[in-house]
């Protein structure tokens, strides 16, 4: 065969195009047949946008924001919305959540924003609210009710106690391993206005509730825990149909606690290890969870992702999408009624990288 | 002349014997320590210990503000337990400081450190310290 200039530019670019994007992104499944109810979003988190000198930011975090926007930018059809869940920035810095908001810019679609504890300890919400929006809030779309939580907060003590600085404060709640840190909770005024907010809606309908930390409790000492979780998991019980979806712990975790179904997403920055590589801690990591592979660090994105979630019939389906990895899907299970890995469930099925130790 | 010579000679020999008693006397000392001792020597690995978990949550340990506790808290995910280990990504065997300033030069952007630095030191001891208890196991990945 004869191959002119011309046909090896279309052949070569065809076959870059189709190495270059994953088969999942050219078009977003729908599961149930009857599908009117059913919708797709999208799911971003933790890019820790940190910022260096002049108009310097890290790279590896930069790319791994624009990339993930990059691939969500292919999702076809699209996704009704997008959530971003927490930690845009590294140390709350204007310069970090400007530049975080402006790659943010170039995805497509509607965001919703959910606050982390690296953008609010700085100024305690200020900048955020006054370019992202408020710190917790709740909407409804297509059937489901959606809240967005402030969970992030600590005891008053803590945040007000006699700081040298604001940024000793943030530097102080960043550092995830801190022995002089403080455990994040909801607090009581968000809890009695979650209370007033789920008053009006019908116990039959969907709720999905967003929150930065785990509303469970796994590891204290790295802040995968909150405070007062036991008391927002009292006002979403009576709800036929429950899930939480929380950024912070950077790593693929799902869990069911009663009509609660729970599920962690991936950073965009970094991977974090699972609490039981501490050895000199006790932890207390969701038996369900399938581990994502531990991280190659000789390969900058791995073990790092971002997710689409399809809702069908009023449950999550998290589909992680992890560059140098392969895709992830955990779908609740109406059958068993707990949320699966769709390949790895079993222990059978499991493989070497996903044991950390 | 001689004599004299002799009588040097003499008082050079007392002189050695006399040193090799005491340092003889001196190194079996050595092999006695008590509480006090131990307590010191603890304190001084604990200080290097110390100094080390400074760094590991050191902004300028490298040259982009980035710290080694971003990724891992509590030194957690490092195994240091598992070294010397073949190093599949460098296809060779290596010690755990050889990955410490891989880190120090990718991740930190950064500059490495020689295997004695007194800085690379304290890393690995407070890297090593994280993972007390653990049994060692070289070689695993």
């Amino acid at each position: 065969m004869k191959i002119d200039r011309r046909t090896f530019l279309k052949t070569a670019g065809t076959a870059l195009v189709g190495s270059a994007l994953p088969v999942s992104l050219v078009k977003v499944a729908f599961g149930a047949a009857d599908s009117a109810r059913d919708f797709t979003f999208g799911y971003i988190s933790d890019a820790h946008i940190q910022y260096i000198k002049g108009k310097d930011f890290v790279r590896n975090w930069d790319m791994g924001l624009k990339r993930s926007i990059m691939e969500a930018n292919l999702l076809s059809p699209r996704p009704d919305f997008f959530m971003f869940g927490g930690d845009l920035a590294q140390l709350g810095m204007k310069e970090e959540l400007d530049h975080g908001l402006d790659i943010m810019s170039s995805l497509r679609g509607e965001v919703h924003y959910v606050i982390g504890e690296h953008d609010y300890y700085l100024d305690l919400g200020e900048y955020w609210q006054e370019k992202i929006g408020p710190l917790y809030y709740s909407f409804d779309h297509k059937g489901v009710h959606f809240v967005v939580l402030n969970s992030i907060l600590t005891y008053d003590g803590w945040t007000h106690k006699d700081w040298d600085s604001p940024m000793d404060r943030m530097k102080a709640m960043a550092r995830l391993d801190n022995p002089e840190g403080s455990p994040f909770m909801v607090g009581e005024e968000q809890i009695a206005w979650l209370r007033k907010d789920l008053e009006k809606v019908n116990k039959g309908t969907p709720l999905c509730v967003f929150s930065h930390s785990p509303l469970q409790k796994i590891f204290k000492g790295w802040n995968f825990w909150t405070e007062d979780a036991e008391k927002v998991q009292a006002l979403l019980k009576p709800f036929r149909k429950a899930t939480v979806i929380y950024g912070h712990v950077h790593q693929v975790q799902y869990n069911q606690i009663g009509n609660i179904t729970f599920h962690a997403v991936m950073a965009t920055a970094w991977p974090w290890p699972y609490p039981e590589s501490y050895r000199q801690a006790a932890s207390c990591l969701p038996k369900l969870t399938v581990h994502m592979n531990r991280a190659d660090p000789f390969f900058e994105r791995d073990a790092t992702g971002w997710q689409y979630i399809n809702v069908m019939d009023g449950k999550a389906a998290m589909h992680y999408q992890l560059p140098d990895n392969e895709n992830r899907s955990v779908v609740y299970n109406h059958r068993t009624g707990y949320p699966e890995d769709a390949k790895y469930q079993d222990y059978a099925d499991r493989v070497p990288p996903q044991k950390h130790y | 002349m001689e004599r004299k010579s002799l009588n040097l000679k003499a008082s050079l020999l007392v002189l050695l014997i006399f040193s090799a008693v005491l340092a003889m006397s001196l190194s079996l000392r050595a092999k006695e320590f008590n509480q006090e001792d131990l307590e010191r020597w603890d304190n001084e690995f604990m200080s290097v210990v110390m100094e080390g978990e400074k760094l590991f949550h050191s902004p300028s340990l490298g040259n982009n503000k980035v710290s080694c506790d971003q990724c891992h808290p509590n030194a957690a995910n490092t195994h240091p337990e598992t070294y010397p280990k073949f190093q599949q990504q460098l296809g060779r065997v290596v010690s755990l400081f050889e990955m410490v300033n891989w880190c120090l030069q990718n991740p930190l952007e950064g500059d490495p450190l020689a295997a004695d630095d007194p800085e690379m030191v304290a890393l690995l001891a407070y890297i090593t310290y994280e993972r007390r208890g653990v049994p060692l196991e070289p070689g695993k990945h």
